[in-house]
């Protein structure tokens, strides 16, 4: 029965060297290895918890510029109303304007028009009169050309005047 | 087993030549070859001063090994196994025992002559020879590994390394975590260790070639050694409570005081773990080893039934070797995480807490 009976001296190996294996590898080997890993583990469970965050600060940016968007969206729809409406009102402006405008030269027309028609009026009335005037004259000239005549006239006017005196 | 394997690997090709060469005298050979499987089994099972490397029954190539012995008469011995080997004459007042008590033992001879006595054997045998092997390669890897990942820790790691980061990971989360409980961080590296060393000890022992091959882990003094370290590991950090629960437990008082049988059943409790421990892992890989042993020893067997039984018998013993190898691989596996897990499980049950007080009222609510 050796098989069952450990021999001293195999003991004495296996007690070196397994008392080296273990105060080696429980010192250098394995907490190596382990904390290698669990700082591995901890860098892939920050990377993880920044990417989150980061995606999460990618929503809310996100968020922030389509509420900007829409904001400006309706700045713009409002401004653009306002433009319109502007537009509208400066046309109409303009076309008041113009018609005050265009008024205001027909009446200056009117009225230089209607000057000239009293002055043309005035200097053709003249030219009448003077017209008439010379042609009393000459009949005048005419019938008056004996003294006779002449005598009668004078009589005939002084009459008149009497007349309109009495 | 393998060195074994091997030798009878070289058996074999010896044997065929036999058979090819000197067929008329079959039966002659046969008789030359007579092999004693029992014999030869737990030569190979046992420890040797020398490390056979190849044999084929006349000549063989041996790695001779360091013998160290102190005798309380002639004091401090240091020589070679070559000077010893093979029954031949006594070298500086010592032999290896031919039979009895001592068979295959170094002895010393008194100087009377008849009378043999035991010196204290520090040699350096096969089995210790192979076993600082496994210890050099077992260093120089999980090292090469922990550099390799230490050097650039946030890098996922490949190939040899990275799998013995997965497996040294699985072993901390799976096994020694659950088992150990709280403040397992303290003994995750001894455990580690424990599961590697035999591993590596029990694959190393599958090897047929030169420096494999030896019955390491199933030698009971390693496996007493590996016992006794967590026994120690065990009861040097056991909690105030394991030990009240072991001098002290929670039985009736009958039970504890005029005879303490519950605290000499616990205290033979705390024997009969370790025990087990280092007769189940000696038992395991040393029945492997006979096994595959006995198996090849079929092709030798069976030669003198004629060379048509001799045939078939070689091939199933081949395919049984096979077989029964890839088992020992899963046993290599098994043993070395059921030495861990138990080891582990002992020391989570050495780290009890206090229960928390029961009240009264509860009790009664049990009961």
């Amino acid at each position: 029965m050796s098989l069952l009976t450990p021999e001293p001296g195999l003991v004495f190996w296996m007690l070196l060297s397994f008392g080296i294996v273990v105060f080696i590898l429980a010192r250098y080997g394995f907490p190596v290895i382990l904390k290698s890993v669990e700082k591995r583990q901890n860098y892939i469970e920050a990377s993880l918890q920044a990417a989150h965050e980061s995606q999460e600060e990618l929503g809310k940016v996100m968020e922030h510029g389509e509420r900007l968007l829409t904001e400006a969206r309706k700045e713009q729809h409002v401004i653009l109303q306002e433009t319109a409406r502007l537009k509208e009102q400066l046309i109409e402006e303009a076309r008041a304007g113009a018609a005050a405008e265009s008024e205001k030269m027909l009446e200056a027309a009117r009225k230089t028009i209607a000057a000239e028609k009293e002055e043309a009026l005035r200097s053709i009335r003249h030219e009448i009169s003077s017209l008439s005037i010379q042609l009393a004259e000459r009949i005048l000239r005419e019938r008056l050309g004996n003294e006779k005549e002449q005598m009668k006239m004078i009589d005939r006017l002084l009459d008149e005047v009497d007349i309109s005196k009495s | 087993m393998v060195i074994a394997g091997f030798i009878s690997l070289a058996l074999l090709f010896s044997t065929l030549s036999l058979s090819a060469a000197a067929l008329p005298v079959n039966e002659e050979a046969a008789d030359r070859e007579e092999l004693n499987v029992k014999e030869m089994i737990l030569h190979h099972l046992a420890d040797t001063y020398e490390w056979q490397i190849v044999s084929n029954g006349t000549k063989e190539l041996t790695l001779p090994l360091p013998v160290i012995l102190y005798s309380k008469h002639t004091g401090w011995h240091f020589f070679l196994s070559s000077r010893l080997s093979h029954g031949e004459s006594s070298y500086q007042g010592f032999r290896i025992g031919a039979e009895g008590k001592y068979a295959g033992k170094i002895v010393e001879i008194a100087s009377g002559g008849e009378d043999v006595t035991r010196p204290l054997d520090l040699s350096l045998t096969k089995n210790a020879a192979s076993l600082l092997f496994s210890s050099l390669l077992l260093m120089l890897l999980i090292l090469g590994v922990a550099r390799a990942i230490s050097r650039d820790p946030l890098k996922p790691q490949k190939g040899f390394a990275g799998m013995m980061e997965m497996f040294v990971v699985m072993l901390q989360e799976e096994l020694i975590r659950p088992a150990v409980g709280k403040d397992y961080a303290r003994y995750t590296p001894y455990l580690l260790t424990l599961f590697f060393f035999i591993l590596i000890n029990n694959l190393i022992g599958l090897i047929p070639l030169f420096p494999g091959g030896a019955n390491v882990t199933g030698n009971i003094a390693v496996t007493m050694v590996l016992a006794i370290t967590t026994f120690l590991v065990v009861n040097c950090t056991g909690s105030k409570e394991y030990y009240k629960e072991i001098f002290w437990p929670d039985v009736p008082v009958w039970l504890k005081v005029p005879f303490p049988l519950m605290p000499l059943i616990e205290v033979v409790g705390l024997f009969t773990k370790p025990f087990a421990l280092m007769i189940r892992l000696f038992a395991n890989i040393m029945a492997g080893h006979a096994i595959v042993l006995g198996l090849t020893s079929l092709v030798f067997i069976s030669v003198s039934l004629g060379s048509a039984i001799n045939a078939s018998m070689t091939a199933a013993s081949v395919l049984f070797t096979v077989f029964i190898d890839f088992v020992e691989l899963l046993v290599a596996f098994i043993q070395a995480y059921v030495f861990t897990l138990l080891s582990a499980v002992f020391i989570g049950l050495a780290r009890v807490e206090a229960h928390p007080p029961v009240s009264s009222e509860s009790a009664h609510q049990a009961e």
